[in-house]
C-alpha cells in the first residue's frame, strides 16, 4: 500500500476520533490498526501532530465582546490599564496576530470560597486555594483550572462551546453542571447534571470520554478511569459549596486531609489505629475544633494542640 | 560532511542505552524532533531523487526506519540520524535500481538547517507559528477550510458541523480527512507558495 493510501486511512481514524462519538471499541480498533505496522503509526502521529499545532489558531480569534461582570469579593488581578491597552489593540486590528491576553484570573486563598458570574451568566464557584483563568472569546469560552477545585454551572451555547482545561485534560461542556478538581497531576471531573466530554491529552493513548450524571473521571500520571457515584454521594462531596464538610463512613485520616485543605491549623493523625476509625457527620469547613471535640468524645482519643497543629492519638 | 555523517550513523553510541521506549514516548519524540525537519528532508529527497513521484513513499520508508530505531533508544542527534538514514536508504535504492543519483550527499548547510533552534525570542517564534498556521489554513479549499475551522478552532463536534453547514456526516468526514492531510503537508512538508525557506 502506498504512503498516500496509508495517510488517507490515518486521517480517517483521526477525524473519527476527534469529532464523532468514540467508544472503547473504536479505540481498540485504532490501537490494533496502529500496531499492525510502523507505517500506520508514523502516518497517524504525523497527522495528529499537525492537527494539534493547528489548535494554536484558536488563540487568534478576535477579542472578547463579552466582558465579564464583577462578582462580589473576587480577586481581579489584571490592571485596568492593561485591559484598555488590549481593547485599543483590538480596535486597531480585528485579527491580532500576537496573542493579546484577554484572560482574567480569579483566585481564592486557603479556606476561601468565591462565586464568579461570567458575562454569559455561567457561574464558577471556587473552592479553597484555587486559581482559575477565564478567557471569554467569540469562538470559544475557555477556563483554565491552575489548581484547586471549582464547580461550574454553564449556560449552554452550541455556537460557543465552553471548555475547562486542567493540566493536559480538557472538559467540553455539552450543557452542564460539573466540578473539576486539580491537585498537581491528579485531575478529577465529576458530572452533576447534563453532559460533558473529557478529552485526554493528544498522543497519550487515552481516549476521550463522555460523562453521564454521577460519573467521575479521574486522571493520574498512571491511570485514567471512570467511576459511578450515587447522586447523594456526589452532593456530599459538594458540601463545600455551602461551607460544610460532610463525612459518611469517612476514615479519620481522610477527614483530617479534607480539613487540612481549608485550614491553616493542620490536623495530624498520630497512629495507624486512629487513622482507620470512621465517622459520620456534617461540620463547618472552618470549625476544626467542633470536629476534634466530637472525635475526642466519641473515640476516647487524645487531642493536643502544639505549634499551630492539632495531633490526634490514642 | 559525509564522513561525519557515516560515523554518526554507524556509531552505536548514538542512542541512549535504555532500550524499550514506550510508544507514547517515541510518538512524542518523533513529533518534536523529526517532523519539524520534514521540509528539509523533502527538499533533500527532491534534489537527490529523479522520480518526484517516489518521494512520499521514500519519506515514509525513512520515517519507518527512524521510528524503528527510536523504539530501541532515542537517537541523541535526531537531525544527523534522520539525514544519515535518508542517505543510506537512497544509496540502497540506487544500488537496487541501478540508477545514478545526482548528488547523494546531504549538504546540511545548503539546506539551511540550523544546528540550534533560534534563540531566545519566543514571542517571535510564536508569531511565526501563528502566521504559518494561518497561511496553512488559507491553502485549504473554502468548504474544507470552513469544516476544519469549526472542528479545530471552534471545537464543534461532527454532528454540530452537519447542522451548521447543512451537509452530511460523510461530507464532513471527507473534508476533515482532506484538511488534516493538507495541513500536515503544509505545516511539515511543503513551503507555502510565496514563502522563502527558513
Amino acid at each position: 500500500m502506498s504512503a498516500i493510501e496509508i495517510e488517507a486511512q490515518a486521517a480517517d481514524w483521526l477525524q473519527r476520533r476527534h469529532v464523532w462519538s468514540w467508544t472503547h471499541e473504536d479505540q481498540e480498533k485504532l490501537d490494533a490498526w496502529l500496531g499492525e505496522n510502523i507505517a500506520h503509526r508514523v502516518a497517524y502521529v504525523r497527522l495528529e501532530a499537525a492537527w494539534g499545532r493547528a489548535e494554536t489558531l484558536a488563540d487568534m480569534r478576535p477579542a472578547s465582546r463579552r466582558l465579564p461582570q464583577l462578582a462580589s469579593g473576587f480577586i481581579f488581578l489584571r490592571s485596568v490599564a492593561a485591559t484598555l491597552l488590549a481593547v485599543a489593540l483590538v480596535i486597531g486590528a480585528i485579527y491580532v496576530l500576537s496573542p493579546v491576553s484577554r484572560e482574567q484570573t480569579f483566585a481564592t486563598a486557603l479556606g476561601g470560597r468565591e462565586t464568579v458570574i461570567l458575562a454569559d451568566d455561567s457561574r464558577i464557584e471556587l473552592n479553597t486555594d484555587t486559581v482559575v483563568r477565564a478567557d471569554m472569546g467569540l469562538a470559544r469560552r475557555s477556563v483554565v483550572l491552575d489548581k484547586g477545585e471549582a464547580y461550574f454551572q454553564i449556560k449552554h451555547d452550541a455556537d460557543h462551546p465552553f471548555e475547562v482545561k486542567a493540566g493536559n485534560y480538557r472538559v467540553i461542556d455539552l450543557g452542564t453542571k460539573f466540578v473539576v478538581r486539580r491537585d498537581g497531576d491528579r485531575i478529577e471531573v465529576a458530572l452533576v447534571e447534563g453532559s460533558a466530554r473529557v478529552d485526554a491529552p493528544e498522543g497519550s493513548g487515552r481516549r476521550s470520554v463522555t460523562l453521564a450524571p454521577g460519573e467521575i473521571a479521574v486522571a493520574t500520571a498512571n491511570d485514567f478511569a471512570i467511576s459511578k457515584r450515587l447522586p447523594q454521594a456526589l452532593a456530599t462531596e459538594l458540601g463545600w459549596r455551602r461551607g460544610m464538610l460532610i463525612f459518611k463512613h469517612t476514615t479519620l485520616a481522610e477527614a483530617a486531609n479534607t480539613f487540612n485543605r481549608y485550614n491553616r491549623r493542620k490536623l495530624v493523625v498520630g497512629d495507624a489505629a486512629v487513622a482507620k476509625l470512621t465517622i459520620n457527620g456534617t461540620f463547618r469547613i472552618d470549625d476544626v475544633d467542633a470536629f476534634t471535640r466530637l472525635v475526642r468524645e466519641v473515640f476516647d482519643v487524645n487531642v493536643k494542640s502544639a505549634d499551630g497543629n492539632i495531633t490526634i492519638s490514642k | 560532511m559525509s564522513e561525519h555523517l557515516d560515523h554518526q550513523f554507524e556509531g552505536a553510541d548514538l542512542r541512549h542505552g535504555n532500550a524499550g521506549m514506550s510508544a507514547a514516548e517515541v510518538d512524542r519524540w518523533f513529533a518534536r524532533e523529526i517532523l519539524p525537519l520534514e521540509q528539509a528532508l523533502m527538499q533533500y529527497l527532491q534534489h537527490n531523487w529523479r522520480n518526484r513521484g517516489d518521494v512520499t513513499d521514500l519519506r515514509q520508508d525513512i520515517y519507518i526506519q527512524v521510528y524503528q530505531a527510536a523504539q530501541a533508544g532515542l537517537p541523541d542527534r535526531p537531525k544527523q540520524f534522520l539525514f544519515a538514514t535518508a542517505r543510506n536508504l537512497l544509496i540502497n535504492r540506487v544500488r537496487h535500481a541501478q540508477v545514478v543519483p545526482i548528488d547523494p550527499v546531504p549538504d546540511l548547510e545548503a539546506l539551511n538547517i540550523a544546528d540550534d533552534e533560534p534563540g531566545a525570542d519566543r514571542a517571535l517564534i510564536a508569531r511565526e507559528e501563528l502566521r504559518r498556521l494561518q497561511a496553512a489554513l488559507d491553502h485549504l479549499p473554502p468548504r474544507c477550510r470552513e469544516v476544519v475551522v469549526l472542528a479545530r478552532i471552534e471545537g464543534c463536534s461532527g454532528r454540530e458541523i452537519t447542522q451548521r453547514l447543512g451537509i452530511s456526516e460523510a461530507t464532513v468526514s471527507e473534508h476533515l480527512n482532506k484538511g488534516m492531510r493538507i495541513l500536515a503537508n503544509i505545516l511539515y512538508g511543503e513551503l507555502p507558495s510565496g514563502e522563502k525557506s527558513p
